[in-house]
């Protein structure tokens, strides 16, 4: 049919129409059920999950920080604490035009002009009603001319922060550490849970090993909170509710130092800015009383917003301030290891009480030309085991290392604790170094190299070439001596602190495998000896002699570079970082002892005269003379 | 003629009062009720989503009000006159699209507004004067209508629909085409032709994919996984998933409902509003506006079917489905089963313009019912 002739039929027509609404209301119906059905899947069946989302929504949780530990000394002295800093914050959104008030902070000069440009970023990439650090170290000036104009400056306030501080500075800072921001190798180390990323961590000292006691327990409380993280405050009916979970945060555990502050102020000064070490420990529990490390640094500095270019500073010094010699320095022992030896020889029965050997001022092994120097070109002349010691003599202890020849010497040094970690509470302590037959097979690689010969072990016999200990080895042996074999191990902590009932935990003492020596005769000898060194004929009897109480030391020079075999070691010709390591050990009083000292000062040229007062002056101190 | 019968009409029938003042003002007393529950629900719960802003209240009660002087200016015009002027309200209605096209004013984002005094979206117009359009070109052409006829209408529908598109306004467009498409089918487009369409269903929507803006495309590619973006694309329809699923069978309770007050919910005056009832009012308090919904729809297509002649039987049809469709697409992409779309929830949503157009929609719904209650006396 054409389509432009209209012949409608009307009831047809209607009958299509009336057809049509009702498919349409049919697919209308089945579509309405397909969303009813949708909505009794998410709100009937998935109710409980969906409810649990939007709880999770609008509950967050915020850590409450738990105030670290105060480090005391043995005495109670404060060594690390926890003061109030005040850090200036804007909140943009209470800022009428923050433009402006930029420019205000400037006229006061309370922010820097380099700054703007990352402020006006930080705040274009944060939340309004966030809070953005302007600056966290005002001074007390600024503190007041900002408290002054207060008024001027609507959503600028000044917001207290706990930080670090050392109230002693250079004068514990090996000891104590320092504390900085967390960085990716602290952070696979902590419990991630218990930071906060805008913490701080301890980095070296007792603030790093004891960081889990130091630190505590963080807290937490949750709050409702909108879309954005806003807090909102709580309605009346919510006020009741007790569905929002609180958890005060455990402040971290204070603790006790061995460390005696007086002793460790004068250490520090005794070393006078050189290069060196001191350690004290009480030889009758290990209680560390002082571990010096020089040059120092300001622990306090590393609160401030540390440019780059300061911490270069210490790092490339080349004093290196920032390492602890005590416990990471390895010096060659040197004539310390004589009254060791001494023992070894005695109770080996190398030689006796009594038996002489002469000292023409060289030494050659059988066969060879090489002379091996006494540090006294004349010679000793003849000297016997106490005289040796007293004196020096090198000579002797070649002849008698030897006979004991040198997995022997090994054995009775490691018995002493050298060549072994003391295991104290400083991370990164050294090992040292005491050689062996073994040893040698082991690190050498070239088969020409494994062998030990017989002028290693001479010069072994006076505690150089492969040989190397830490200032605490050394006068944790000293103290091995001064007991007459009771050992300790070396500990820096007097006792843990609850911070909530003051209750103290003391650190015992740990006792260690006893030296064997058969003959009590055998330690009093070499003692002895070691007295004379200090008060009689010996190598620093300037140092002890008229001292209202008895002690025992012994000195070491050790050389930092060889001296040729025709060569005279000249100290006016050599650089000074060239020059001979001074080292003494010391303990007192001769027969209770209560101290026993380590010292070494790096090109110091002499044991006895320069080690050596240092040593004496510390025990005065520590004795109460 | 017609015209005063309303008089004879009146002495020969006793009538109830209050229907009589409808009579007078040729109102639809059902339609009527129903529309004003759902805007007194709307309102409750605008209230509330918009953090109990006074302001905002009292902003959609004057447009609630221009839109009832609207639906009553509208349903005192014949629907003869609405037909005659068909055609020239399609072609006015195009011409300002064009020119939207060319020196609209951009909002979010999107060229929509025409700046002639007042601000209006010339989209809004093509929503009534598609279908109208659509029944005028059919009502005196035989039906079913031709294949060329099809063709015909299909230009017709697309022009505007493509340039509301562009926009882009895809939301909009999608109502206007499908407005207009509906009249096809209340036309009786045989079945064949039906499927024949469906066979260019897949070539076609995936030109369309190559006409969507990236935004767009984003929104599908959200709807078939949100959580591939949480924080991003997927957070609006993530957030009023939950929103509607923790309300449960009875919801949290008016002003209670925390994805709506701590805003996390998107949008959640306009076009989320569907998820605020959810939340506050549970399945119960969305089951009942989808009743409310129901009812006017069945009440509107009563009134289509019985309209007295072809041209207010399609758009009286036209303008009833298309409610419908409003109603399914907002509720559909709101609880997550099509992409988000920007179309409100009819009478509910905040917003003015579409609620005069639908209002005026309504009016011409009333305005052919009085007009065959008078042809059938």
């Amino acid at each position: 049919m054409p389509e432009n002739i209209h012949i409608k039929d009307h009831g047809k027509e209607k009958t299509l129409f009336l057809n049509r609404i009702l498919i349409s209301s049919l697919v209308a119906l089945f579509l309405l059920i397909i969303i009813i059905i949708r909505l009794i899947q998410l709100q009937v069946f998935e109710y409980d999950t969906f409810n649990q989302k939007a709880q999770g929504n609008r509950i967050n949780l915020r850590a409450t920080l738990s105030p670290r530990g105060t480090i005391f000394d043995r005495n109670g002295n404060t060594l690390a604490e926890n003061i109030t800093a005040f850090e200036l914050m804007i909140t943009p959104e209470q800022v009428i035009n923050i433009e402006e008030t930029m420019n205000n902070l400037l006229d006061l000069e309370l922010i820097n002009p380099i700054q703007i440009d990352t402020i006006r970023k930080k705040i274009q990439k944060t939340q309004k009603f966030r809070s953005i650090t302007l600056r966290s170290d005002l001074n007390d000036q600024e503190i007041a001319r900002f408290a002054a104009n207060r008024a001027n400056f609507p959503g600028i306030d000044l917001q207290p922060k706990l930080i670090r501080h050392y109230p002693h500075k250079n004068y514990t800072s090996h000891v104590v550490g320092y504390v900085g921001s967390i960085n990716k190798k602290d952070q696979a180390r902590l419990n991630q849970s218990f930071y906060n990323p805008n913490e701080k961590t301890g980095k070296t000292g007792t603030e790093y090993f004891k960081e889990t006691i130091l630190h505590g327990e963080p807290g937490y409380y949750q709050f409702i909170a909108n879309a954005r993280g806003r807090e909102i405050p709580l309605n009346e009916n919510q006020k009741n509710n007790t569905f929002l979970e609180n958890k005060p945060a455990l402040p971290g555990a204070n603790i006790f130092l061995t460390i005696d502050l007086n002793l460790q102020i004068l250490a520090t000064n005794l070393l006078d800015g050189r290069r060196g070490s001191v350690v004290a420990i009480d030889p009758n529990n290990g209680e560390v009383l002082a571990l010096v490390s020089s040059p120092s640094f300001d622990p306090n500095i590393f609160n401030e917003n540390l440019t780059t270019s300061k911490y270069n500073e210490l790092q490339s010094n080349i004093d290196q301030p920032l390492f602890n010699r005590a416990v990471l320095g390895t010096y060659s022992p040197g004539s310390i290891i004589k009254p060791i030896l001494g023992l070894a020889a005695l109770q080996l029965g190398v030689t006796n009480l009594t038996q002489r050997h002469i000292c023409k001022g060289h030494y050659s092994l059988p066969g060879n030309t090489h002379r091996y120097r006494d540090w006294l070109s004349s010679g000793h002349g003849s000297v016997n085991l106490h005289k040796a010691i007293s004196q020096s003599c090198d000579v002797f202890f070649y002849e008698v290392g030897g006979q004991i020849g040198i997995d022997r010497m090994h054995n009775y040094l490691d018995q002493f604790g050298l060549g072994q970690k003391t295991n104290i509470e400083l991370a990164g302590e050294r090992t040292g170094l005491i050689p062996s037959t073994k040893w040698k097979k082991t690190m050498f690689s070239k088969k020409e190299d494994k062998n030990w010969f017989p002028g290693e072990t001479v010069i072994a016999s006076i505690g150089q070439g492969y040989m190397l200990a830490t200032p605490l080895q050394l006068a944790s042996a000293t103290a091995a001596l001064a007991t007459r074999g009771n050992r300790f191990k070396p500990t820096l902590i007097s006792a843990i602190e609850n911070p909530i009932n003051n209750e103290k935990i003391f650190n015992e003492s740990q006792e260690l495998t006893q030296i064997k020596i058969d003959s009590q005769s055998y330690w009093e000898e070499v003692i002895s000896a070691m007295h004379n060194v200090m008060q009689g004929s010996g190598t620093a009897r300037n140092v002890g002699i008229g001292a209202p109480y008895e002690m025992a030391g012994k000195s070491g020079t050790v050389q930092v570079i060889s001296v040729g075999q025709e060569e005279e070691y000249d100290r006016e010709l050599i650089d000074e970082r060239f020059q001979d390591h001074a080292l003494f050990v010391a303990f007192a009083p001769l027969n209770n002892p209560e101290i026993a000292v380590a010292v070494i000062v790096e090109n110091g040229n002499s044991g006895s005269r320069v080690a050596a007062p240092i040593a004496k002056s510390i025990m005065d101190e520590y004795l109460g003379y | 003629m017609l015209k005063d019968t309303s008089n004879t009409w009146h002495s020969k029938y006793s009538i109830k009062d209050s229907d009589l003042t409808l009579q007078l003002f040729k109102l639809d007393g059902p339609l009527l009720l129903l529309i004003s529950i759902a805007f007194l629900l709307g309102i409750f719960v605008l209230f509330s989503a918009s953090n109990e802003s006074t302001e905002v209240l009292m902003r959609q009660l004057f447009r609630i009000g221009i839109a009832f002087i609207a639906l009553m200016i509208t349903a005192q015009i014949s629907p003869d006159l609405i037909r005659r002027i068909s055609p020239w309200s399609y072609f006015f209605g195009v011409v300002l699209l064009s020119l939207v096209l060319f020196l609209g004013d951009i909002g979010q984002g999107a060229q929509r507004w025409l700046d002639i005094g007042i601000r209006f979206q010339p989209s809004e117009i093509m929503k009534l004067a598609v279908p109208m359009m659509v029944a005028w070109y059919l009502h005196e052409r035989k039906l079913p209508p031709s294949g060329k006829n099809i063709l015909n209408i299909f230009i017709l529908i697309l022009i505007p629909s493509i340039l509301i598109a562009k926009q882009p306004d895809l939301g909009t467009s999608i109502l206007v085409f499908t407005s207009g498409i509906l009249i096809i089918f209340l036309a009786g487009i045989p079945f064949r032709y039906i499927s024949a369409l469906s066979l260019f269903a897949i070539p076609g929507s995936l030109l369309l994919w190559k006409f969507m803006e990236d935004y767009q495309r984003q929104r599908v590619i959200t709807l078939l996984n949100p959580d591939i973006d949480p924080l991003g694309a997927g957070y609006n329809i993530i957030q009023s998933k939950i929103a509607i699923g923790s309300g449960g069978l009875f919801g949290k309770g008016w002003t209670n409902g925390s994805q709506v007050q701590l805003e996390f919910l998107p949008e959640k005056s306009t076009d989320f509003i569907f998820a605020v009832i959810g939340e506050e009012f549970g399945l119960l308090g969305l089951l009942f506006i989808l009743i409310i919904y129901i009812l006017i729809i069945a009440r509107s297509l009563y009134i289509a079917s019985q309209a007295p002649d072809l041209y207010s039987k399609l758009l009286a049809g036209s303008i009833s489905l298309t409610f419908f469709v409003y109603v399914f697409v907002n509720a559909a992409m709101v609880i997550g089963l099509i992409p988000i779309v920007g179309i409100p929830l009819p009478l509910i949503s905040y917003g003015g313009t579409s609620m005069v157009t639908l209002m005026i929609g309504f009016g011409i719904l009333m305005s052919i019912n009085s007009n065959q209650k008078l042809l059938s006396t």
